[in-house]
């Protein structure tokens, strides 16, 4: 599960050589920089897998640059922005300029939306753990009702109402952030 | 982020489905590998027809040094020999 530290902490521990911190570093943004080798850029699955591996090599040998601590998500999503680029160019140095201009452009507009996700993704973390669990299981892991049911222990005809009482408590969550209050348990 | 609607945030969710357990794994695991890694590298500083090896075919150099070729492994290598 993941812990409540900030990025800035989590860094700051990763830094002094905390091997745990590095593992939940890790974790929490694996989704985010496999979504934009995969959906932002189109990698191929071989080259999706080189440029996570070197993203999280270079943030290992490298974290000690960072200027500031909170700042390692958007440094991250530069680090792989550039990388896939990279791999762009290599794999495909035939291809005209203009169009590798339009496949850099939608990928921009689509990171726009993979940083969302995480933002929502982060509050999916604080929310309880029955929620948490539902909506990713049936959103990003897309499983079935049955799937979650079994996992769970609940019945499927109940899975619905439960998925969207969550969103429901996720999105008040989101919109109430401002003055503090958090994810609250649902039943 | 403006809105947040229940639908938007299906979608958000939707967006980042889960890294191969693999992959995740592999990177969790750089700490570990850190020892091979200070001695790959310190033998290239040394060896520069090793170097030399390395920089020409990375994987290639590694497994004919008998090196396991861990993709975290290799990239934390480049990673390392690229800022050198």
């Amino acid at each position: 599960m993941a812990s409540t530290l900030t990025d800035s902490q989590l860094v700051a521990r990763c830094r002094a050589g905390d091997q745990e911190a590095w593992s939940e570093l890790v974790d929490r943004f694996s989704r985010y920089v496999y979504a934009i080798a995969i959906q932002a850029f189109r990698l191929p699955e071989s080259d999706a897998e080189d440029v996570f591996q070197e993203v999280f090599a270079r943030a290992y040998q490298h974290l000690d640059k960072l200027r500031d601590d909170s700042a390692v998500r958007p440094w991250l999503a530069q680090l792989t922005r550039r990388l896939c680029i990279d791999r762009l160019r290599a794999s495909a140095r035939e291809r005209p300029v203009d169009e590798e201009e339009l496949a850099v452009a939608e990928a921009d507009e689509t990171l726009a939306l993979l940083d969302d996700a995480l933002t929502v993704h982060e509050a999916l973390a604080a929310a309880p753990e029955h929620c948490r669990e539902i909506l990713d299981r049936f959103f990003a892991r897309d499983e079935s009702y049955k799937t979650i049911g079994e996992a769970l222990g609940l019945p499927s005809g109940t899975i619905a109402s439960r998925i969207s009482r969550c969103l429901s408590r996720l999105r008040a969550f989101l919109e109430g952030r401002s003055d503090g209050s958090g994810p609250s348990g649902e039943g | 982020m403006t809105a947040f609607h229940e639908e938007r945030l299906a979608k958000l969710i939707r967006a980042l489905p889960p890294a191969p357990a693999g992959w995740v794994r592999a990177a969790q695991e750089l700490p570990f590998a850190r020892g091979e890694l200070d001695e790959i590298v310190a033998r290239a500083e040394a060896d520069l027809a090793f170097r030399e090896r390395l920089v020409a075919d990375l994987e290639g150099a590694l497994a004919a040094e008998g090196y396991e070729r861990d993709p975290a492994v290799v990239a934390a290598l480049r990673a390392r020999l690229s800022s050198k």
